[in-house]
């Protein structure tokens, strides 16, 4: 099964995260760049498949040159190879464009299935999955708590507000994967030694036959128009329970008419 | 004034009351039209999207249309945007939302905005970014606006409509059934409100310490009419059940008060409630994050400050 997860760097939620004033876009360079959360679980997933079935595990991530740290980790974890689409032209690229350019990737290198996160901790758009399903006309398995592929069919667990519902398709087919799915595996000593060896392909836009007119912050459907830095919360009151804390609780919730 | 096509959000018939809240703000921005998306469609369900202003209501009420992933909701809308020629389409911001909002945006090139928290003239959008770190105005400058909202932006109102009914059939794609839906599991509720549209929610973390003892949280929750949440660490633990996480890879609330129990206030608990406009906090480490957000916090064992703060509100009712 030739798999491939689409990873992205993202700032560490640690530390302070910003905006650009210039152009508004997300600042890279002020905070440290890691692999994005759910994406770990997306990697442990694919890993998961490829154990059971065969086949082959491709990373592929858009991002600017310093992502291939976070290409390095999906590889540690045991992902067989990389993709790494690098271009200025991509910077600012807003979901349309990323899923346009992640799919004209996908269409170079071919796949049974594509895993996702979820959902970004930086955007939290959590659109792409869909969006690519949409544009390589493929099953859309997405936010799956289990996955289980029987030859080419395969089904999920879709989580939903009342529990979840049971999803079947076909390959090739879109999966974006929920937290509950697996616990990651942390890199071996070995893994991270390994990873420095296998390869990374780059390509630029031109090299994937990506339309510079259709991504890029020019290219956008949508703008920042303003942003401003939140107000600090206001310090709360804190209180130490001396054998009155529930009462003082109550208090403050009748101060504030919620009882 | 241009039609507002808001995506209904429905369960056994009944309207959530995110879609009341998605039909109050489109009639600031324009003539709301309500979508039906599946079966369900009611008498009652017409007159509750009237009384909140729908001026006409798209029916689409075929199986099938809820039978796949997403993408016949997609379909469905891409052919009203088409037909109608909407200044807006609103649709809740919940994870199935989204995606329906994605789709929507690929299928009419359209650009998309996700959890606005308001939306003002001109479909200027607020976002709220980085964990409420940074609030954020964005429009979509090209295509059809595209916005999925946050449950608990708007304050619902009615002001009755013509809530006009058109019946709408779409011939689904090929691609559209590429993901079935052979079964739904639907995991008890109980009377609780739902978490995402709670004016007030209780969530239990790790402290609560087991599955018997959240039945203290669900006290708290029901003297306050709260729904309940939880921590990861609590639904890891399996003391509650999944759909009530709270947080990054879980729900995200933003209720008029929030409570949390024995939460200690991890980067990925706060991104689902730091929007919540009033936080109480208890705790027995002064030092729990959870403390730099909470409007009110009680450092002490919640097994003492917890059952007080019930009786206290018993007392006072
Ligand atoms: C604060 C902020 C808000 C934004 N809001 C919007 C908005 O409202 N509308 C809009 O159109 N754009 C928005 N953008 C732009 C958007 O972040 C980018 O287009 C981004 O690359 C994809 O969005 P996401 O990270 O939210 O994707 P999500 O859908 O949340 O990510 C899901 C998964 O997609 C995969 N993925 C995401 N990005 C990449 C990548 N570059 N390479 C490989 N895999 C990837 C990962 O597996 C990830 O887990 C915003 C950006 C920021 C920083
Ligand atoms: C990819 C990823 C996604 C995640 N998504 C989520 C998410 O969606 N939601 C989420 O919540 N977490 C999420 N997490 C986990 C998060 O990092 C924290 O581990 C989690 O929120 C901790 O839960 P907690 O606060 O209940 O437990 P802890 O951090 O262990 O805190 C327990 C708190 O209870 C207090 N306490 C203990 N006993 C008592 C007592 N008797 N009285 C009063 N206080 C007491 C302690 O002082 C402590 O502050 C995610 C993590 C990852 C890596």
């Amino acid at each position: 099964m030739n798999i491939v997860v689409c990873v992205k760097q993202v700032p560490d939620t640690a530390t302070e995260r910003k905006l650009r004033p210039e152009d508004k876009t997300l600042d890279r360079d002020a905070a440290d760049g890691v692999l994005n959360e759910l994406d770990e679980y997306a990697v442990e997933e694919a890993l998961r498949l490829k154990e059971a079935h065969g086949g082959e595990v491709t990373v592929l991530t858009m991002g600017p040159q310093k992502a291939t740290e976070t290409i390095r980790k999906a590889l540690a974890m045991g992902a067989d190879k990389a993709v790494h689409l690098v271009d200025d032209a991509l910077h600012g690229s807003d979901t349309l464009s990323t899923s346009y350019a992640l799919a004209k990737v996908l269409g170079t290198t071919g796949f049974d299935l594509v895993i996702l996160g979820s959902e970004s901790t930086d955007a939290r758009t959590g659109v792409l999955a869909a969006m690519l399903a949409e544009r390589l006309g493929v099953p859309q398995l997405t936010l799956a708590r289990k996955v289980e592929v029987n030859g080419s069919s395969i089904t999920i667990e879709r989580l939903t507000d009342y529990g979840y519902d049971k999803v079947e398709g076909t390959l090739p087919a879109v999966v974006s994967v929920v937290e509950k799915i697996n616990t990651p595996r942390y890199p071996s000593f070995k893994g991270i030694m390994a990873a420095k060896k296998k390869p990374v392909q780059t390509l630029s836009i031109a090299d994937a036959g990506i339309d510079a007119g259709q991504v890029g912050l020019g290219a956008a459907w949508s703008e920042v128009a303003e942003f401003a830095v939140a107000p600090p919360r206001a310090a709360g009151t804190i209180v130490t329970d001396e054998g009155d804390g529930g009462v003082k609780a109550a208090e403050f919730l009748a101060s504030k008419k919620f009882i | 004034m241009s039609e507002i096509l808001v995506l209904v959000e429905h369960v056994d018939g009944e309207v959530k009351k995110v879609t009341l809240e998605l039909l109050t703000l489109a009639r600031s921005l324009g003539s709301p039209s309500a979508v039906w998306a599946g079966p369900g469609y009611t008498p009652e369900a017409k007159a509750r999207l009237a009384e909140y202003g729908a001026e006409k209501i798209y029916v689409a009420d075929a199986e099938e249309i809820t039978g796949y992933v997403v993408a016949p909701k997609a379909e469905l809308l891409a052919k009203l945007v088409g037909e109608a020629a909407p200044g807006a389409v609103l649709i809740a911001a919940t994870p199935e939302g989204k995606e329906v909002a994605g789709r929507l945006a690929i299928k009419t090139d359209s650009g998309v905005i996700t959890d606005a928290v308001g939306v003002g003239e001109g479909f200027v959008a607020e976002q709220s970014i980085f964990g409420g770190g940074v609030n954020v105005k964005s429009r979509v400058t090209k295509g059809t606006p595209i916005i999925a909202v946050r449950p608990n932006s708007t304050a619902p109102e009615p002001a009755p409509a013509a809530g006009a009914e058109v019946q709408v059939t779409v011939e689904l794609s090929d691609a559209a059934r590429g993901a079935k839906i052979v079964e739904r599991v639907k995991q008890e509720k109980g009377a609780r409100p739902e978490l995402t549209e709670a004016a007030i929610v209780v969530a239990g973390g790790r402290g609560v310490g087991s599955a018997e003892n959240f039945a203290l949280i669900e006290r708290l929750a029901d003297s306050l009419g709260a729904a309940v949440g939880a921590s990861r660490a609590a639904t890891d633990a399996q003391w509650y059940p999944h759909q009530f996480q709270i947080g990054q890879t879980g729900k995200t609330v933003s209720p008029q008060l929030y409570i949390a129990v024995g939460i200690s206030g991890a980067i990925q608990h706060r991104a689902g409630m730091q929007t919540a406009k009033t936080i109480m906090a208890i705790n027995k480490d002064p030092e729990a994050p959870i403390f730099e957000l909470a409007d009110f916090g009680v450092v002490g064992d919640l097994f003492k400050v917890v059952p007080q703060l019930v009786d206290e509100i018993e007392k006072r009712k």
